[in-house]
């Protein structure tokens, strides 16, 4: 009796040591994914959100700009071909981490990565697709596309130098409208964002004279209040007469917001619209861009050019280890190129033009390879 | 007796502990992890996160104080508005209405708990707001207390409709029905008969709860002020709406914009691309974890004298 009391007390010993080692461990582990969640690498990591990896399914992570367009195409291209599209829209930084540990096809970027970068994680980079930022304003007695601003007097408002809206150089620019002589309210957007990079570096580039607080995702800005995304740029914009803000051109003409006219660098003062967007990536030099398709699309040159526009990127792999894969991808990306223009055009985006494509098609594509063959054609 | 009943007790004995050790090891490498990806931070930037206000990714300065001070001064908004209120409530449901009404508020309150954060930006950026850039701040400054520092917002800024104020009133009401229920069913539990004991000494309703009800109470009105603090401390969403989010300045005035450790960390995490700036972000989240861990401490520790002033009750 003694005897089996104590082998059972053994017996329990050793299960309640396995036991702690068991969960010991399963907290580690926990632990290990917490490290990840919290470095960016895990936020596209997939294993979180256990996803068939079959040829047919295409697994790509990123930018949250493009994520609506993506998923479109995703599906009309999945009733053509069977082939499926797994985009997890959670940033841009993300999106790059992902595609760096190799664990999505591709990832999107709102911003282009530097050839230094690309190398480092043997990453090919090439646009996707182009969208355009506008200004919008709520001035009592102004209608839309009624304002005109120069880059100086863009950047002026911003950093603070204009401050009401009877300030004879937005009046010189401004015959026959009736400006108020009310505060200039100034809107930023609060989160990091590509819509900032793009609009960060339009004022860089445009008014580089007047603008110095430099161009990023999220910078120190001189004037202004935050509002967390476009929703929240327009709320605040909304919500005070005298107030002006910058929002993506889609978020801008499905709320019906008041934008003002922008003179783009030949001089030419232009409205924001998808015919405006795709002139700026049209006339933009992407030959000079190679190989790394580097390209800040602000201030294009072209009459017709919008001055604030910019491409989200498509980053994958050079070396690729499955070239059924691989060539899944590229497909999609390819009829995204030739057949997706009026899917972009339905959520107002704009589609890359024929010429930028091919070019891409024709010089990056083939850096793209299973053990030095290229996947595509 | 047989064998598995014996067994009972140090099965169960041997789960709780690898339950106990569990949460230790989960909280301990938490700790860990944190400390592990802020390190490039903390030794590249050394205290300019805590001590500058410099935010700029352009630069590469991640200053973070404004955030600091944000989350002091909203949370601490939030504290003065909510403790007294909601132990008001709390007193007036347990000891002066009819029970059934003292029911249905109740149930609203905690109804008020389970309202995700997000609807509580939503209703702030939609009504609060404008509410008091419309109505309040420009009433305040025709009285007397317009005049005092930290209440005229900076010209610069929107007339005090995202502010630190706002952010502090909303919090308010988001913490609210924890310390309210809490202190509720802390209150209920004080015996009737001590109660009573109070009135047959010919003490007025007043004196009763005064000194009795909530020195009886103390110790768990106490962990209830903390569960808000806590929660008021950690608010992502609807502080992010509703602050303001200036990164680069320190409020002068209740009525500025500012951010919080939280929600500076919610709005540039995802986009956040520089490796320093992914760190500095995940140090300001080990602050956050060692500003709600010395709390902890410092409310035990408060509690334990309590107890002992009162003579080992809690």
């Amino acid at each position: 009796m003694k005897k089996s009391a104590r082998s059972w007390r053994l017996v329990l010993l050793v299960a309640a040591a396995l036991a702690i080692a068991a969960l010991v461990l399963a907290v580690a582990g926990c632990g290990g994914q917490t490290a990840d969640a919290v470095a960016p690498a895990v936020p596209g990591d997939p294993s979180l959100t256990p996803v068939p990896m079959s040829a047919d399914t295409i697994l790509g992570a990123g930018a949250s700009f493009p994520a609506p367009l993506y998923m479109k195409w995703g599906s009309d291209y999945n009733g053509g071909a069977g082939v499926k599209l797994n985009y997890q829209s959670i940033g841009s930084g993300g999106g790059i981490s992902a595609i760096e540990a190799k664990t999505v096809d591709f990832g999107a970027s709102d911003a282009p990565l530097a050839q230094a970068e690309l190398d480092a994680n043997g990453l090919a980079q090439f646009p996707m697709v182009v969208g355009g930022v506008v200004l919008v304003v709520n001035l009592d007695g102004v209608a839309d596309g009624q304002l005109k601003l120069t880059p100086d007097l863009v950047a002026g408002i911003y950093t603070g130098k204009i401050t009401t809206w009877d300030d004879p150089a937005i009046a010189k620019e401004n015959a026959g409208v009736k400006l108020p002589s009310t505060k200039i309210n100034v809107v930023h957007r609060s989160d990091g964002s590509g819509t900032t990079w793009i609009f960060t570096h339009y004022l860089t580039d445009a008014a580089g004279s007047i603008w110095a607080a430099g161009a990023d995702k999220e910078i120190a800005w001189p004037v202004g209040v935050g509002g967390k995304g476009n929703e929240g740029v327009a709320a605040s914009v909304q919500q005070l007469s005298g107030s002006i803000g910058y929002v993506e051109y889609a978020f801008a003409k499905q709320t019906g917001m008041t934008t003002a006219q922008l003179q783009n660098k030949d001089g030419q003062w232009v409205k924001p619209s998808i015919a405006s967007f795709n002139a700026a990536a049209a006339n933009a030099d992407w030959k000079g861009s190679l190989p790394s398709m580097y390209m800040v699309l602000v201030n294009q040159p072209g009459a017709e050019t919008w001055p604030i526009t910019g491409a989200s990127f498509i980053l994958v792999q050079k070396d690729q280890a499955d070239a059924s894969r691989a060539k899944t991808t590229l497909t999609f990306f390819d009829w995204g190129y030739t057949s997706g223009a009026d899917g972009a055009t339905a959520l107002d985006y704009v589609a890359i033009p024929a010429n930028v494509y091919k070019l891409v098609e024709k010089q990056v594509w083939p850096t793209i390879t299973v053990s030095g063959t290229p996947v595509w054609p | 007796m047989t064998r598995s009943l014996r067994l009972g007790d140090p099965v169960f004995r041997v789960l709780a502990t690898a339950c106990g050790l569990a949460v230790a090891v989960a909280m301990f490498g938490l700790a860990g992890v944190l400390v592990y990806n802020s390190w490039p931070a903390i030794s590249g930037l050394g205290t300019s996160v805590l001590t500058t206000v410099a935010w700029s990714p352009v630069d590469h300065q991640y200053g973070a104080l404004a955030a600091l001070a944000g989350t002091f001064l909203s949370t601490l908004l939030a504290m003065v508005i909510a403790v007294p209120l909601a132990l008001v409530i709390a007193l007036l449901l347990v000891e002066l209405v009819h029970p059934a009404v003292a029911r249905v508020v109740g149930t609203a309150i905690e109804m008020l708990a389970a309202i995700p954060s997000i609807i509580f930006g939503m209703v702030g950026i939609f009504v609060i707001v404008p509410f008091i850039q419309d109505k309040l701040v420009p009433w305040l400054l025709t009285t007397p207390l317009g005049g005092l520092p930290g209440i005229k917002p900076g010209p610069q800024f929107q007339g005090g409709g995202v502010s630190i104020f706002t952010a502090g009133v909303v919090l308010a009401f988001m913490v609210l029905p924890y310390i309210t229920a809490v202190s509720r069913d802390v209150l209920k539990m004080v015996p009737q008969v001590t109660k009573e004991a109070g009135y047959g000494m010919g003490s007025t309703t007043w004196e009763v709860m005064h000194k009795i009800s909530l020195r009886y109470a103390n110790s768990g009105i106490v962990g209830a002020v903390f569960i808000g603090l806590g929660r008021a401390l950690g608010e992502t969403m609807a502080v992010a709406f509703l602050i303001g989010s200036l990164f680069t300045s320190l409020p002068r005035s209740l009525f500025d914009p500012g951010t919080s450790i939280a929600s500076l960390i919610a709005l540039t995490f995802s986009e956040a691309t520089d490796k320093i700036q992914v760190s500095a972000l995940i140090e300001l989240g080990l602050i956050l974890f060692l500003i709600t861990v010395v709390l902890q401490i410092i409310a035990q520790a408060w509690l334990r004298r309590v107890q002992r002033s009162t003579g080992g009750r809690a």
